[in-house]
């Protein structure tokens, strides 16, 4: 009686997900083994050639550009998201909640939008050039944007919330009289921070870890908007490959190395959260 | 909130060094959108190019057709996504919060993946997917795309309700004769609905959102407002996107301010966007 029960009101979204999730995925999978037919097509030949032509130097350096920049990127959300969290977190209840609440706010304004913002920031009219040539600093407008430094920027501009949030969910769990009781036995700030706050609160950098890296190992937007073709990621060739070239089992194939990539990553956290617990 | 655990007498994280950085951080993340804001009232036709005040790039903005156009698309796609998501999340987690069976953990799993798996992934998963079942690329598209996403934050949000909601009434309800049907409509709907609603408020919020997975499931004619704004970006930056901006930001501000106020009313769960 109780199977059937359940059988019955999980069907429907389990079957949506079956065939608008796993199925996608697993003719992904089927594609990125198949060839490249005539007009942008697919001829169902059994070959490695996607794969292998990944590695093609051409291709393979933006697997490692998009791993480098994701890296950057969450080592710098890491190295000032924790210290905001941890003010947030120990402020009175009362600040706490605005903080937080400023924190969530760039959420509600789209992202797009929000990585434009830049543009019109750093652009060769934008207001820095604006300024520094009318303080005279420069006497022609530099270049700010399009470069490696933009999208390193808007990715930390981005998903900065992703870290910070997480962090103060794992702050906030911790017990706080430890603190006190590493005070009274004479430890120094650094010392209870390094070994008392830091291991208590390893979940939440792990989680923010990951809230990082993955939206921004496969970023399409913000190389797109603020990049130049120099520093395009591995989202905008996959792109590229699928909309531009029309070969969608090279395109593919990338994809699945891109998916690769994050599982190796999640089970990596997953592996990690079950020890801890 | 007034335990001794919560106290902070020694005043832990709150140095002036912190204090800083957090507001310059804070700072960081609002300046621009202020930017935008201010850049919308601006006379030049270079959308960065400061040229004075002028109110006409929001006239421009009212009367542009394919802007109001894809307000509209992207009003019905969230739309019946928000009613589609919302009734599959919410069955799946009550399936999921009351049954114990043998694949719960694998099916539980898989409800993550969506959320977790990198959007450009998924979308042109579901682009293949389309493309090879003859699926015209449009609203239709767009929209299956919107509702499978939504689906595990709706779960996520009803299920995380549903753990905070004591089970035995729906035992002592089944005991006194009642059936399934009128189970869920008088023991557990009352009880979880601050969660459906809150997860169908993601959902709605998700779908307006959205930009990369309409992106690769859009076809001619079916631009939502976040493609829409792709364009404006890519092609022709004129301080119109600026007011867009502004206008769009004010009223989600507002929007989703009003429904947060009215939900955490109902519930005394605490903030909404917090849970979430």
């Amino acid at each position: 009686m109780k199977i059937r029960q359940h059988t019955k009101i999980l069907f429907l979204p389990y079957f949506w997900l079956f065939v608008f999730f796993i199925l996608p995925l697993l003719i992904m999978l089927v594609y990125s083994f198949s060839e490249r037919g005539s007009y942008g097509g697919v001829r169902y030949v059994f070959t490695l050639s996607n794969y292998i032509n990944s590695f093609d130097p051409l291709y393979f350096k933006l697997f490692i550009r998009s791993f480098w920049f994701a890296f950057i990127s969450t080592l710098i959300t890491l190295l000032i998201g924790y210290p905001i969290a941890y003010f947030i977190s120990t402020s009175s209840t009362k600040i706490k909640s605005i903080l937080i609440f400023l924190v969530i706010l760039p959420f509600w304004t789209n992202f797009l939008i929000r990585i434009f913002s830049w543009v019109v920031i750093l652009g060769r009219n934008g207001i820095v050039n604006d300024f520094l040539l009318w303080t005279g600093i420069i006497s022609s407008p530099l270049d700010l944007l399009y470069n490696d430094f933009s999208v390193i920027l808007g990715l930390v501009y981005g998903v900065l919330p992703y870290m910070i949030l997480p962090i103060i969910a794992s702050l906030d769990r911790m017990d706080k009289t430890l603190l006190e009781a590493s005070t009274d036995l004479g430890a120094n700030r650094f010392k209870t921070f390094y070994k008392i706050t830091l291991p208590l609160t390893m979940q939440g950098v792990v989680t923010g870890i990951v809230f990082v890296f993955i939206p921004s190992l496969g970023q399409f937007v913000v190389p797109d908007i603020l990049g130049g073709t120099s520093s395009y990621m591995i989202g905008n060739t996959i792109t590229n490959q699928f909309i531009t070239v029309r070969n969608w089992p090279f395109g593919s194939a990338m994809s699945m190395l891109l998916m690769l990539i994050v599982s190796i990553a999640i089970s990596y956290y997953i592996r990690y959260s079950e020890k801890k617990y | 909130m007034a335990t001794s655990r919560n106290t902070n007498d020694l005043k832990f994280g709150q140095g002036k060094t912190l204090f800083v950085i957090t507001y310059l951080v804070l700072l960081f993340l609002h300046i621009p959108i202020l930017i935008l804001i201010i850049y919308s009232f601006n006379e030049s036709k270079f959308a960065s190019h400061w040229g004075g005040w002028s109110l006409k790039w929001y006239l421009k903005m009212i009367d542009d057709y394919s802007l109001w156009l894809s307000v509209r698309n992207t009003l019905k796609v969230a739309f019946v996504n928000t009613i589609a998501s919302t009734i599959l999340g919410t069955l799946a987690a009550i399936g999921l919060h009351k049954f114990n069976f043998k694949l719960k953990n694998l099916l539980t799993n898989i409800l993550y993946l969506p959320i977790i798996i990198p959007e450009i992934v998924m979308g042109l998963s579901l682009l293949i997917l389309f493309v090879l079942l003859n699926i015209s690329l449009g609203l239709v598209s767009v929209t299956i795309a919107h509702i499978t996403f939504s689906i595990s934050f709706v779960v996520l949000v009803v299920l995380a309700r549903l753990q905070s909601f004591d089970g035995t009434l729906e035992e002592a309800g089944a005991d006194l004769g009642a059936t399934p049907w009128q189970i869920f409509w008088k023991i557990t709907y009352p009880n979880i609905s601050s969660g459906i609603y809150a997860g169908a408020l993601l959902a709605f919020t998700l779908s307006v959102d959205d930009f990369l997975i309409s992106f690769f499931t859009t076809g001619p004619g079916s631009t939502t407002l976040p493609l829409k704004i792709y364009a404006m970006i890519k092609f022709g930056i004129t301080p119109e996107i600026n007011a867009v901006s502004t206008v769009l930001l004010i009223s989600t501000t507002i929007i989703l301010l009003l429904v947060s106020y009215f939900i955490n009313k109902g519930s005394k769960d605490g903030n909404l966007f917090l849970d979430v």
